[in-house]
């Protein structure tokens, strides 16, 4: 108990205190999350429309597999990423390994399945609700991505949401292809990680809280930005 | 259509992840694999600040386990490597991964475990003996299990002792695969047995009833050394800013760094370089 009494003081106090170091860690955690899910949503979100309104060969081995690579292990993907970025493997003369580059990459790997599989079902929905008036206004299945992505749009915050969701909180892609290099590719999770490693379990726990604030603090903003487009 | 507006923006992402990129290459720095046992004990928030004020150039440290920093190296991932396993170092050498070792620091290891001590382990100077005593009585011991240096130096201790613990992992033996931190995590919540570099433990805040039980054993000496990643291998090594690490390193200057880092009053790496390195 004692335990998380104290870390609840130092969340406050780490928040309160606006220290440089831990500003530093949750600016890169965020810089890092939101460009790799921005790379997954150009991704996912057409990859998606396209999966639920096109019939092709392999379609429905397309959608299993999206939905199965939605609990893709961080692990594997950090690892994976690593040997293709490490300087004896393919890409590894752009010399991105440790560096935040390397960790969008690998969490863009994690968060596409996840706005791919959630997009396409969002879209099959609408197609199926709206597809009679689409078709009578002659659009295509083609012309009509876009407009079912916009009307789409609040149930796609979603998709986006548990994509970001996912990114912020995995540890094992970033620890590995980041390498949690202090002032350069730490970010909350590694930092977590690397506190209760030295015991500090008060302080990590304390981060914990800062991370878990701020993932509150942006589902709120989305969720009232969502209420306000709405009235 | 709506949809395209999103193309808009492509360009700028793309520029974004450059300059992401492009901003870490920029900067004058060498990549240093070393391990836990070094950033968990806070040397390098210590040391590393000296040498960058002094030179400009900064460390970026990848902590892991010595077995996968010499793998790092090996793939040409790091500039420098600051590890602890003279066996693993000498055949890494050897095989021409890494060149211009050289002795920095040392320490001992240092055996904890509960308070309570019920396999009467403590005041004990004899390591082997220790272990012996620990296995008869399958107390919980909890190893590495990482292939990092001191789990390399702790199954060098049961093969002295003469115990095979692969057959009883899983039951009093647990091999973790974790860091040093992390196991002594493990060994305070099951009350169980341990080995750990002496810098980690002294400065780990989380003993609970964990106590150090034995040390001062001969067995139990913990050298580090440096290691510059072969650049003949991997042209892409930062030779120069490499080799003025390993030189600050093993200079007077880099020395009495190393020697005035203490926790609670204690030394936790005493230098020992050979002086300019071999």
């Amino acid at each position: 108990m004692s335990e998380i009494a104290e870390a609840l003081g130092h969340a406050g106090r780490l928040l309160a205190a606006f220290d440089s170091g831990v500003w530093e860690i949750v600016l890169l955690s965020l810089e890092v999350s939101c460009l790799a899910v921005a790379l997954a949503v150009l991704c996912g979100f057409p990859l998606g429309a396209a999966l639920a309104l096109y019939a092709f060969p392999g379609r429905r081995t397309v959608v299993i597999l999206a939905n199965a690579l939605m609990g893709l292990p961080p692990v594997v993907v950090g690892l994976t990423v690593y040997l293709v970025l490490s300087r004896s493997g393919p890409l590894g003369d752009l010399g991105l390994l440790f560096t935040p580059a390397a960790m969008v990459i690998a969490q863009w790997v994690l968060v596409t399945p996840i706005i791919t599989a959630l997009t396409r079902q969002v879209i099959e929905d609408l197609w199926e609700e709206y597809e009679d008036e689409l078709r009578s206004l002659g659009s295509t299945r083609g012309q009509a991505i876009g407009t079912l992505l916009w009307e789409g749009r609040y149930r796609l915050m979603t998709a986006v949401l548990a994509g970001f969701g996912r990114a912020i909180a995995e540890v094992g892609a970033v620890l590995i292809v980041g390498g949690n290099i202090a002032h350069a590719t730490r970010v909350m999770t590694t930092a977590i990680a690397l506190e209760t490693a030295k015991g500090e379990l008060g302080l990590a726990l304390g981060l914990g809280a800062v991370l878990l604030t701020l993932a509150l603090s942006i589902n709120a903003v989305a969720y009232l930005t969502r209420d306000l487009a709405r009235a | 259509m709506h949809y395209s507006r999103t193309k808009k923006w492509m360009p700028a992402l793309v520029l974004w992840l450059g300059v992401f990129a492009s901003a870490s290459a920029a900067e004058r720095f060498i990549t240093l694999a070393s391990t836990t046992s070094t950033q968990a004990s806070g040397l390098f928030d210590y040391l590393l600040p000296k040498f960058t004020e002094k030179t400009g150039v900064e460390v970026r440290v990848v902590a892991v386990g010595t077995g996968q920093a010499l793998k790092l190296g090996e793939k040409g991932d790091a500039d420098v490597l600051l590890v602890h396993d003279p066996a693993g170092e000498e055949k890494f050498v050897k095989q021409g991964y890494g060149v211009d070792r050289r002795l920095v620091m040392y320490n001992d290891f240092v055996i904890v475990g509960p308070a309570a001590d019920p396999v009467h382990t403590k005041g004990g100077r004899d390591a082997v003996a220790a272990f012996k005593a620990i296995a008869q009585a399958k107390a919980t011991f909890l190893s590495r299990g990482d292939d990092s240096g001191t789990h390399r130096q702790e199954l060098r201790l049961w093969e002295a002792a003469g115990i095979d613990v692969k057959s009883a992992s899983g039951t009093w033996y647990k091999e973790l695969g974790a860091g040093m931190g992390a196991a002594l995590n493990t060994a305070a919540g099951l009350d169980g047995y341990t080995m750990s570099d002496r810098a980690t433990w002294l400065s780990f805040k989380n003993r609970a009833r964990l106590m150090l039980l034995v040390e001062g054993d001969p067995k139990l000496y913990n050298q580090y050394s440096v290691i510059l990643v072969n650049p003949d291998r991997h042209p892409e090594v930062k030779l120069d800013d490499a080799r003025g690490f390993m030189d600050w390193l093993t200079s007077p200057a880099g020395q009495q760094a190393i020697g005035s880092f203490t926790v609670e009053g204690q030394v936790l790496f005493h230098p020992n370089a050979a002086g300019g390195g071999d």
